[in-house]
């Protein structure tokens, strides 16, 4: 099959595919310790979701008042209902500050205090010394800091050489017998050529694959491309059933409007006008971890108590805020509220509703940022030749449930300890083994044959249906039966498959097929979703299940491991919960009851 | 030699009309620029019908709408479809902006999508921005200094200082201002153009950069800075609403006052 493309070879020491936050963080460090470095990516850089970023960067700076990294580590622990890896979450928790410094030093702009330091806003769940007060921990440009953040990073990455390849659409690993990776196999948009990237180092910096739902705050390009091609080469995802629910999803067009609203003063109110949030929070209220106020919101709007004529929503109230805070500190969400719902928000409350936000899950790493996957019984077994870092990666630092303005600082520290460790592994200029070209013929296969899919059913419309049933049978509340229900449709969608029909045949920009590829990708990662889903009978973080409504820590706290195999089924596994920190600086925090 | 017609290869040829199901009460039409590069047959312009009441707002959600449910093939880039990655911008109703912040409503008859003036188009929607995008690298837009920033704290700026970079660094590299400039049109090979203007004066006025005179150096040219002849098409285009016009006139006056 591969013989029917002419297939162009590149050699480099690394390629990060993907270059959003943690991707050009990862690319940087690799190319600052002098190994021959690519990158992958299927959209100009500033065009990654990373751009989206509102709120900020949680780092324990302590400009804003007192702070200590073991308090955020507390907080992010507590965050990820118990789910979290403490080792990993210690280190990035330590790393937080220095991280963020170093963005400062490279030119983010970001905002100011009065003493000329990084201004830093409250957030849900980060609270000081251990859960007792209000802590402002998350370093913000007004509400644009992933947009600054991400123009940095490609700034900087100007200043090194490297080679990038824009709107490369990656297809697939290059694994070899041994279960080594040895490069990625990706297509030219632009000249509709196939390109083989060979490499000692792999990694994946894919993002999240929130495009699974109908409704969510993702770019369209959020399609988990790099979880897909674990799952096509056989590896397992981990904790795909963790899926955050963003409180304040623009209602409607489900544009996000930032945890820093709220972080500002802003609350939340229902159709009688009750701050509800005192009732499920009373000592964080609006500032409560997400899942907890996500599911609060769709309580009241079960419950009657939605605003809108089909009561089907929340009001976000900003319009009590000094007019100037807002023009100063939340610009850019004043602007989508303008646009996508019609709100002056000096003067109105923003319509708002649970909305798809962020994976918790995806590739299972070490906090190098190392892949690792269960084998011989060893949980924690390298993949050699292959990282992961940012939303594609499941360190797991977020556990069952990401705090707000932790993912910001995810993609720089574990970028950047990806980088670290890629120099300590890799030689420079290493020659490469021969490839078998068998591994071309399987990746060039699955291309071609989506390519020349000729059946009765749309891209479009398997999609649709694939995100309608994510949305209806996988969404914040959860049951049994209905995941049941969800399971045996995702399943028959998953069938729909060898029906696809792509019209358009070109190679050439041929953004038909590369839907169709996305496609792919995603409804398997919805497929191990609604079944890991399915399969674990308690409730944690973003896994609430009405009908197992407690935490089960003698039964769950555990990670699923979960493998989408070659007849559609999914196999599933667990590995347990690393039960100890990475230094002697702080003690291991034991599960207790979450309350905020 | 100036050519003052377009070269025959790019003269738009007239299209395929895509009728909306009847029943259809509430119908727009969408004028879409079409180019094949595997066929290399003339550009031409495709005319697609959808009901709006089963459609949201924007031009981005009517050509998602075209490609899911009439005609797969068309072609165009997008991402957040919240106005800040910079990916659908495109010539709307004969101005540049981006489809996912444009309103339907906004525009009075036919809808017509072409892609940003005098780029190369790769195809349809799709156009050639690796000129625009070395000639930002061009400009050496990160922050340089030869003072170490302290080791364990951040380099201070004041508000003030901080406000300064308001306006600038909100840019998202769409290209919609560049490629409304005529002046841009004609010398994109040596004019930078209203959005890496804008990006050098972000840089010139951060107070932690210390070169702003080699900024300055690399400025002073009859081609890289004073092309710009003050039409102001740029800051009439901007989807972001910012002023790339007088970031332009800033870096001018900067570099008259460095004279006197």
């Amino acid at each position: 099959m591969a013989d029917a493309y002419a297939i162009e070879d590149h050699v480099y020491d690394v390629v990060v595919v993907g270059a959003g936050g943690s991707g050009l963080r990862a690319t940087m460090g690799a190319a600052q310790a002098g190994l021959k470095t690519a990158c992958i990516s299927k959209v100009f850089p500033t065009r990654s979701h990373t751009v989206a970023a509102q709120g900020g960067i949680a780092a324990s700076l302590g400009n804003m008042g007192q702070d200590d990294w073991r308090w955020h580590m507390y907080d992010t622990v507590k965050g990820s209902d118990w789910l979290g890896d403490q080792d990993a979450i210690e280190y990035m928790c330590r790393e937080a500050p220095r991280a963020v410094l170093e963005l400062e030093h490279m030119g983010l702009p970001f905002s100011r205090t009065e003493e000329g330091k990084i201004y830093q806003r409250a957030f849900g769940g980060m609270t000081t010394n251990y859960g007792e007060g209000i802590a402002q921990r998350t370093c913000a440009a007004a509400d644009r800091t992933g947009h600054a953040i991400l123009h940095t990073l490609y700034q900087q990455s100007l200043r090194y050489d490297t080679d990038f390849f824009i709107e490369y659409f990656a297809l697939d690993l290059l694994m070899d017998d041994d279960g080594v990776c040895r490069g990625v196999m990706a297509w030219d948009l632009e000249t509709g050529t196939i390109h083989r990237f060979r490499a000692h180092m792999v990694i994946l910096a894919t993002g999240g694959y929130g495009r699974t739902y109908f409704s969510c705050t993702s770019a369209h390009t959020c399609t988990g491309d790099g979880n897909a091609m674990m799952l096509r080469a056989g590896l397992p995802l981990q904790d795909m059933e963790f899926v955050q629910f963003h409180p304040t999803g623009i209602y409607g067009a489900g544009c996000l409007i930032t945890e820093g609203v709220r972080g500002e003063g802003g609350f939340l109110v229902n159709s009688e006008g009750e701050r509800f949030m005192e009732r499920y929070a009373p000592s964080a209220k609006d500032l409560a971890s997400r899942d907890v106020v996500s599911r609060s919101m769709t309580i009241e709007i079960r419950e009657g108590r939605g605003v809108g004529p089909n009561k089907d929503h929340i009001l976000l109230h900003l319009d009590h805020l000094d007019p100037a805070i807002i023009e100063e500190r939340l610009p850019g969400i004043s602007e989508s509220a303008r646009i996508f719902a019609g709100v002056d928000v000096t003067k109105e409350a923003v319509p708002v509703l649970p909305t798809v936000h962020y994976n918790m899950g995806g590739i299972q790493t070490n906090y190098h940022g190392e892949v690792v996957t269960l084998k011989d019984g060893d949980p924690d077994a390298i993949v050699p030749g292959l990282m992961a870092v940012g939303e594609a990666a499941c360190v797991s630092v977020h556990g069952a449930n990401r705090l707000g303005s932790n993912s910001l600082i995810d993609l720089v520290v574990f970028g950047r300890a990806a980088g670290l460790r890629a120099a300590e592994v890799v030689t420079a200029g290493a020659p490469h083994p021969d490839l078998s070209s068998s591994m071309d013929d399987a990746i060039m296969g699955h291309f071609d044959k989506i390519r020349h899919a000729s059946g009765g059913t749309s891209t479009a419309e398997i999609r649709d249906k694939m995100q309608r049933t994510m949305q209806n049978n996988c969404a914040v509340f959860r049951t049994g039966e209905v995941l049941d229900e969800g399971v045996k449709l995702i399943d028959e969608i998953w069938q729909m498959m060898p029906d696809l029909g792509v019209s358009d045949r070109s190679l050439i920009w041929n953004s038909d097929l590369v839907e169709s590829l996305e496609l792919d990708n995603l409804l398997r990662q919805a497929v191990v979703t609604m079944h890991g889903a399915a399969i674990r009978e308690e409730s944690r973080g973003g896994h609430a299940r009405e009908d197992f409504p407690d935490r089960d820590d003698d039964n769950w706290m555990k990670h699923t491991l979960a493998w989408f195999q070659d007849d559609g089924t999914v196999k599933v596994d667990y590995r347990p919960v690393h039960d100890y920190t990475l230094t002697d600086d702080v003690e291991y925090f034991p599960p207790k009851a979450r309350v905020y | 030699m100036v050519e003052f017609n377009l070269p025959a290869n790019s003269r738009i040829k007239g299209g395929t009309t895509h009728k909306a199901a009847a029943g259809a009460k509430n119908l727009r039409s969408f004028q879409v620029y079409r180019y094949d590069p595997d066929s290399g047959e003339n550009p031409r312009v495709d005319t697609y019908e959808v009901d709006m009441d089963e459609c949201g707002p924007m031009v981005l959600d009517a050509l998602i709408k075209i490609k899911n449910e009439i005609d797969p093939t068309v072609t165009f880039r997008r991402s957040c479809r919240e106005g800040i990655c910079g990916s659908c911008a495109m010539n709307i109703d004969g101005t540049n902006t981006l489809a996912c912040t444009k309103s339907c409503d906004d525009v009075k008859g036919d809808v017509k999508i072409y892609p940003l003036p005098h780029l190369e188009v790769i195809k349809d929607l799709v156009g050639d921005l690796s000129n625009f995008y070395a000639q930002y690298a061009s400009i050496k837009p990160w922050l340089v200094a030869q003072s170490p920033a302290p080791p364990d704290g951040e380099r201070l700026q004041s508000e003030e200082e901080r406000r300064l970079i308001d306006g600038l660094y909100e840019c998202i590299l769409c290209a919609c201002c560049s490629t409304s400039c005529p002046s841009y049109w004609w010398n994109s090979d040596r004019y930078l153009g209203p959005a890496i203007l804008l990006q050098a004066y972000r840089w010139l006025i951060d107070s932690r950069d210390e070169i702003q005179g080699e900024r300055l150096d690399q400025l002073e040219d009859p081609f890289r800075l004073y092309r710009c002849h003050t039409i102001m098409n740029c800051t009439n285009t901007c989807p972001k609403s910012l002023n790339p016009a007088k970031a332009i006139a800033e870096i001018k006056k900067m570099m008259v006052q460095r004279q006197v």
